[in-house]
């Protein structure tokens, strides 16, 4: 496989406190410069009368440009978390700010707009359209932007071009291999410039050199662009690639490396008992 | 999102699921298809009959005794000759009267017998009615008053009993009489199953004499144009009202005529239309089925556009348009297929088609309302997923 290009520069100038300039891998020191602060977070699910709490009260901070691995058992609430961090779902209790904004101040259109506009999301099991080709399954965060059908094509064939598909903009998800399905993906997650990518066991379903190629790109998003990843996974080689492990367990932070190396820079820590 | 996009996407939606999306089209087709050939088979049925109508003479009005409704026995006629010179006088021009006496009689020649329609009159039907002649002449003052045994016969009575041969000069029996043939009439067709081609028209004083009656049926009057139907028809009727002080008598007008097979006529068509409405109905049933399985079926792509930014009413207009675009393509193909159909009926069957630009617009309508009423339910569920859960699926 030949290189792929370097990724596109971060364009991301419509919102003003984008422009803070990250140097990846350093933690931002205040609030407004966090991606994500939660705030004894919890989330119950009611199932017929009996309540489920995935997560029991997580606290965490996430700055901008950080790489982070989210790891634990399975059905420790990993997956929980990082819908709550996506604003795919909204906490039970706690608060959560993202960007500095209060989640909960935001009606459901606020916050899809948000999801739109600063959160890429890459799935396990992709999660493509599998008889749309790769070109419209990139750019299909951009159509619930409003953004033109030409700068869409375009900025949906850079980012294709980025991760290396620069080749397969016609083809469809099931023409191709995993690992470039999830190469579309990543595409798709870094087309709209977002702050944060969020990967729910992105590997999961690759075997190890399509992994490797998924995190090395993963990596590469977050040197270059700044973005900050934030990453589910329970293979520990994977989990070890990140500068920072965030260890959940039974809906709880049972270790951050993050907060342990900074010394309380978190609001406050999961960790108990 | 732009609704161009929503609707480039529904199409997308709509081609990517071929099979089904044509099958499901496949009942509001029909729905429609049912509507425009049903619509112009009741429209192209009330055509006809008025034009059957109309074809009786202009500005007929037509009196007889009693009161005239559906079904009702026939009052024993009151009305004879003089009255007939009396409602002359009434209406001044002595040719824009005549008279009726009915009776069914066997006609003979040799050994062709048919049965016909005896009706004495005189000399005033071309006068009143649309009749024209193929040969010979018309009945005559003289023959009226003579009581000659002559007959002018309808065009199909004259086929049955001499064929091809000039029957004009030759002898018919009627009723055991022999008349002479002195007029052959067009033909005109059937109006309200009176076959009046097969009447066979002699002198009404002959006509009683045979009968063995003095009285007559009917007495027909034609006004001098449309605006003098109404004032003549009431004109008669007050005279007669006079004349018979307590009796009812009633005057059928051309108008009246067509405003009751109208009105009768419009709403068999109503009632077809409605019929074929059903079907259409039942094709939104099968949208909505459709759309259901659809959104459970796409309940992850549902979840990721909404991760991806997708609002609520994104998700609810995309498979609204995909609804309305399903039954409005149905639509439009039924209406293609109707017209079609309702031409071939036309061409190749007795019954009579006319296409209405109402239905067509109505069909189109309707279909397009029917992807809205049975798109939305599914559109909303659609757009109620919560994301979360539609990722989670697998
Ligand atoms: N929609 C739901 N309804 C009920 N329970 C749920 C739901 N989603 C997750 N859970 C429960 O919450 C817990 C955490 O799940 P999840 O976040 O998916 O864990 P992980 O991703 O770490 O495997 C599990 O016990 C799971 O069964
Ligand atoms: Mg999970």
């Amino acid at each position: 496989m030949t290189p792929p290009p370097p990724l596109p520069e971060d364009t991301a100038a419509d919102a003003g406190e984008d422009a803070a300039g990250n140097v990846p891998g350093n933690a931002p020191g205040n609030a407004a410069e966090s991606a994500f602060e939660a705030i004894g977070l919890t989330r119950s699910y009611r199932l017929d009368g009996v309540s489920v709490d995935a997560l029991r009260g997580v606290s965490l901070r996430i700055g901008r440009g950080e790489f982070v691995a989210i790891v634990g058992p399975s059905g420790s609430g990993k997956s929980t978390l990082m819908h709550l961090l996506g604003c795919l779902d909204r906490p039970t209790n706690g608060v959560l700010r993202v960007g500095g904004v209060d989640v909960s101040t935001l009606d459901d259109i606020r916050l899809a707009e948000l999801r739109n506009q600063t959160i890429g999301f890459v799935f396990q099991s992709f999660h493509l359209l599998a008889r749309t080709p790769a070109l419209d399954n990139v750019a299909l965060p951009l159509v619930y932007r409003g953004v033109a059908r030409a700068e869409r094509r375009a900025r949906a064939r850079a980012a294709l071009e980025a991760v290396g598909l620069g080749h397969r903009l016609d083809h469809r998800p099931s023409q191709m291999s995993g690992g470039e399905q999830q190469r579309v993906a990543i595409a798709r997650a870094l087309v709209g410039d977002p702050q944060v990518v969020l990967a729910d066991e992105p590997t999961g379903n690759l075997d190890t050199r399509n992994g490797a190629d998924v995190m090395a790109l993963l990596e590469r998003l977050n040197a270059d662009n700044g973005v900050a990843v934030v990453l589910v996974t329970h293979e520990p080689e994977v989990a070890g690639r990140a500068r920072r492990q965030i260890h959940v367990r039974d809906g709880r932070i049972e270790l951050d490396t993050g907060v342990v190396a900074g010394g309380g820079r978190a609001g406050g820590s999961g960790e108990d008992g | 999102m732009r609704t161009a996009e929503a609707l480039r996407m529904a199409v997308e939606a709509l081609r990517v699921n071929r099979l089904r999306s044509g099958l499901t089209m496949f009942g509001v087709i029909i729905g429609v298809l049912s509507v425009v050939i049903l619509v112009a088979i009741g429209t192209g049925a009330k055509d006809a009959v008025e034009r059957e109508i109309a074809g009786l003479g202009s500005n007929i009005i037509l009196v007889v005794p009693g009161q005239v409704t559906l079904g009702a026995a026939p009052t024993q006629s009151r009305l004879d000759l003089s009255d007939v010179a009396y409602v002359r006088r009434v209406v001044g021009d002595p040719s824009r009267v005549t008279v009726a006496v009915n009776s069914g009689e066997p006609v003979r020649v040799g050994r062709n017998e048919v049965f016909a329609t005896l009706t004495g009159t005189d000399e005033n039907v071309p006068g009143v009615f649309d009749r024209p002649l193929r040969r010979g002449r018309y009945l005559s003052e003289t023959d009226v008053d003579t009581r000659r045994r002559v007959a002018v016969l309808g065009s199909e009575v004259a086929a049955k009993l001499f064929g091809d041969v000039d029957p004009i000069g030759r002898q018919v029996t009627v009723a055991g009489v022999r008349f002479r043939v002195v007029g052959l009439y067009e033909t005109v067709g059937a109006t309200f199953g009176v076959a009046r081609d097969q009447e066979v028209h002699i002198p009404v004083t002959t006509a009683q004499r045979l009968i063995g009656m003095n009285r007559i049926n009917a007495v027909a009057v034609s006004a001098s144009g449309p605006d003098e139907i109404e004032p003549l028809r009431r004109r008669v009727l007050a005279a007669l009202a006079e004349r018979y002080p307590g009796e009812r008598f009633s005057a059928v007008t051309q108008t009246q005529l067509l405003g009751t097979v109208g009105t009768v006529l419009g709403m068999l068509t109503g009632v077809l239309a409605a019929i074929a409405a059903i079907s259409l109905l039942v094709g939104g049933v099968g949208v909505s089925n459709i759309m259901l399985v659809g959104v459970r079926e796409r309940t992850k792509e549902i979840g990721l556009r909404k991760a991806l930014g997708a609002r609520g009413r994104d998700v609810l207009v995309q498979f609204l348009i995909e609804a309305v675009l399903l039954t409005t393509i149905g639509g439009l193909a039924g209406i293609v297929l109707g017209v079609g159909g309702a031409l071939l009926i036309q061409a190749v069957s007795p019954v009579p088609a006319a296409i209405t630009w109402w239905s067509i617009v109505l069909a189109f309508g309707v279909s397009a309302g029917v992807g809205v009423f049975f798109g939305v339910a599914p559109a909303r569920r659609a757009a109620r997923l919560d994301p979360v859960v539609a990722l989670r699926t697998e």
